[in-house]
């Protein structure tokens, strides 16, 4: 008797959720079968492209550039984006990389953007499960052919923005702003491209410090990594706490390296306390807007010119897997429409200062100012840059230490 | 009408569930009809979802049937969690040390994750039967030290060239990968584990002596001694073949679905495993369902954000709404079967463990 009430119980949820399932399932058909159809039927259907974001699409940092350069797809050409953020271990346990792409691309993505250092191993297996549905894997190198690690899938390009040339210029208004003369960098994980860009912060933070004000003495540059992008509570340091602690030991500006705005908000605090410190955020045009009075600045990545190539390219059928890392305008670095990265003076920057900073700026644009020029030695005194040697795009890429002079860990 | 009651425990909070999701649904501005569809659709609608479906519900039906075995010894095992990620790093190091061709490397890597996963709740069953350190805390305890252990091996000796990110480890070589069919992404041998499991436990508990003597040391400690028992050595084995069970599906989260190791390799399977348990009755027979349902609000709730214009944190939400409405109504249950005290033809224990009916 019970062993037959217990199968039967079991067949009786089983049923209930097929009967669930049926009924709504009926429901989205409508929904989700309707433009499927319309896909094929004519070639003047936009573009569906999916975004997977790392962070919170409204993270005034990494994703929210990336979240508001899929915006300029949908003005520009009409697209549509199917977008997920928050995609990282941590806060979607259930589902990999891989396995979001894959439902874009089943939901009817033709274009698909990976938008993190983190997605690497997703986007590569996304990229051979399906060889026919272009993707970008953003700020990788895996389209790379002279690159370290190139990998063999045709539909898998890459795009970055040179941002070394927009922490130079960080690192210039820190170091004509510092009066400690102590600077900190908030960093994320330690890798190739966090490294390439604490050195460049540090090498525009000297420049600027020694050329323009003379100073003699070496400037403090302090790195301390908190283990990823952005904060998860019990498995990176807290950036807050990180932030705090530069302060505490005498830094006056914070440059951050991490996705969000922790660097802005602590030091924004100091501020409101009574301290004469200053910060500048990263990676989003919008980022000062939080305290702009003690900003300097933020250098931020503008991906919408480059996105809207490629998604031009899928829809002309020109697609091809390309490695690219392209540069600021730097006739206007705050054209949204040519620039790949760019640099918006905040409050907190004197006018003299400002002006300094244009100068640096224009020495950048003519060449004249070339921080990666050698002589410059990795942290260990090994060479980076023999005397006189400028850095190709290779040592500039995989950078394998920081730079002799500033304090913190290489790997 | 004997299968109404086990019918109501289950379906009774999953309602409430829902009237409640319908309501914060309605409140975000969400139509809750198509975001109730789109869950299941986007769950059990297609042979993808499907699979990915499934691939959450194996490591939650591993968990949840090696908890069959310790709640019934009367223990709360609430250390599952750490025996789950134990069985990840397990895994991990068989899969990065060791290569071999996959037939070789399932069975490696899941024999690393049984051991590992054993190991782990063996030490909490020390601490319980030798150190009297109650379960509940020795396990928290071994799950923080598991915790921290993962993320140590993933940013110390385990890490990427180069490299110092919490993101994880480099992929396993693919020999060490779970074999999937097609883009599909669930594994046809996690499947056939985690239904074995399930039925081996059912059996066990159910037809063995091991299961019936590993009974009476839960329902009353003092009197399987004096029937003869030796109830150290049951509280033990439970521990062992509890943690073996979380282990390996610590293993399959890892060689079938991350790939890799990273900081949180259980995606709080262990402690979902502890929800389906609860539900369940404490019964085998009904984890299978059970820890579909989570698996599917799991998996489908990441589809509300791909197409409708809802926070992704509303899945979360969900899951966490449900999670109180269990653990609501099963106090609730509790504490009537508590009041009422009548011997059912199947008992669930409730284990005596101050705190327990939260």
């Amino acid at each position: 008797m019970r062993k037959q009430s217990g199968v039967s119980m079991i067949l009786i949820v089983l049923l209930a959720f097929t009967l669930l399932a049926a009924a709504c399932g009926e429901d989205t058909s409508e929904t989700t079968a309707a433009p499927a159809t319309t896909t094929t039927a004519s070639s003047a259907e936009p573009l569906k492209f999916g975004m997977i974001l790392v962070g919170p699409q409204n993270d005034r940092g990494w994703s929210q550039a990336h979240f508001e350069a899929g915006q300029y797809l949908e003005e520009q050409l009409g697209a549509e984006m199917i977008v997920l953020d928050k995609v990282n271990s941590a806060d979607l346990p259930d589902k990999t990389v891989d396995q979001v792409a894959q439902d874009m691309i089943n939901r009817g993505a033709q274009l698909v953007f990976l938008t993190s250092d983190d997605m690497r191993d997703g986007a590569l297996l996304a990229a051979e499960l399906n060889p026919t549905v272009p993707m970008i894997w953003s700020s990788g190198d895996s389209a790379w052919a002279e690159g370290e690690a190139p990998a063999p899938f045709d539909n898998l390009g890459n795009i970055m923005g040179r941002m070394e040339f927009g922490k130079m210029i960080a690192g210039c208004a820190a170091g004509l702003t510092t009066q400690t003369g102590s600077i900190a960098y908030l960093g994320p994980l330690i890798n190739d491209e966090t490294r390439r860009l604490v050195n460049s912060a540090f090498l525009g933070a000297s420049y600027c410090w020694e050329n323009y004000r003379g100073e003699t003495t070496p400037l403090e540059f302090t790195v301390n990594w908190i283990g990823f992008w952005f904060n998860i509570p019990g498995f990176t340091l807290d950036p807050t706490q990180v932030a705090n602690g530069f302060l505490d030991a005498g830094a006056d500006v914070i440059i951050s390296g991490i996705d969000t705005t922790e660097a802005l908000d602590v030091a924004g605090q100091a501020a409101d306390a009574g301290e004469s410190v200053w910060a500048l955020p990263y990676d989003f045009d919008g980022a000062c807007e939080l305290k702009p009075e003690i900003c300097l600045g933020v250098p931020y990545f503008n991906w919408g010119p480059a996105y809207l190539e490629v998604a031009q390219s899928v829809i002309d059928g020109t697609f091809t897997a390309t490695w690219q890392w392209n540069g600021p305008d730097w006739t206007d670095l705050n054209n949204k429409e040519t620039t790949a990265i760019g640099f918006v003076k905040g409050d907190g920057l004197s006018a003299d200062n400002a002006s300094t900073l244009d100068q640096f700026i224009a020495g950048l644009a003519d060449g004249s100012i070339n921080p990666l020029v050698g002589p410059l030695n990795y942290q260990d005194g090994s060479t980076y840059l023999a005397d006189g040697e400028t850095a190709t795009d290779q040592q500039i890429w995989y950078t394998k230490q920081l730079l002799e002079g500033v304090t913190g860990p290489s790997e | 009408m004997s299968w109404m009651r086990p019918l109501g425990r289950v379906l009774i909070p999953i309602v409430g569930a829902m009237a409640f999701a319908i309501l914060l649904l309605l409140l975000a501005g969400a139509n809750p009809f198509e975001a109730l569809g789109l869950l299941v659709e986007g769950s059990v609608g297609s042979a993808a979802n499907l699979s990915d479906t499934l691939t959450a519900w194996v490591t939650m039906v591993l968990a949840a049937a090696g908890l069959v075995v310790t709640f019934r010894a009367g223990l709360w095992n609430i250390g599952v969690e750490g025996q789950v990620i134990a069985g990840s790093i397990a895994a991990a190091f068989a899969a990065r040390t060791i290569e071999g061709p996959v037939a070789v490397m399932i069975i490696l890597t899941m024999l690393a994750g049984l051991i590992g996963g054993g190991l782990w709740g063996l030490l909490a069953g020390t601490l319980r039967v030798y150190g009297k350190v109650n379960e509940i805390f020795g396990g928290l305890g071994l799950t923080f030290v598991a915790t921290s252990l993962t993320t140590y091996l993933i940013i110390g000796p385990w890490k990427k060239a180069g490299v110092a990110s919490t993101g994880g480890t480099d992929p396993f070589p693919r020999d060490s990968w779970l074999p999937t069919i097609g883009t599909l992404r669930v594994s046809i041998v996690a499947v056939i584990v985690a239904a074995l499991a399930v039925v081996a436990v059912y059996f066990m508990m159910r037809g063995t002596r091991f299961g019936l003597r590993l009974k009476a040391v839960g329902q009353n400690l003092r009197s399987a001694v004096l029937f003869g028992i030796p109830n150290k050595r049951y509280l033990l084995l439970a521990f062992i073949i509890g943690g073996a069970l979380a282990g390996l599906a610590g293993t399959i989260r890892v060689t079938g679905f991350h790939h890799k190791l990273v900081p949180t390799p259980s995606g709080a399977h262990g402690y979902l495993g502890i929800l389906i348990v609860l539900l369940a009755g404490f019964q085998a027979k009904w984890i299978a369902p059970i820890a579909f349902f989570f698996a599917a609000i799991a998996v489908g709730a990441s589809q509300l954000p791909l197409q409708m214009e809802v926070d992704s944190s509303l899945g979360g939400i969900l899951r966490g709404v449900l999670v109180l409405f269990v653990l609501l109504f099963g106090g609730w249950q509790a504490r009537r079967a508590g009041a009422r005290l009548v011997a059912d033809a199947a008992p669930p224990v409730v284990p005596a463990t101050p705190g327990g009916e939260g």
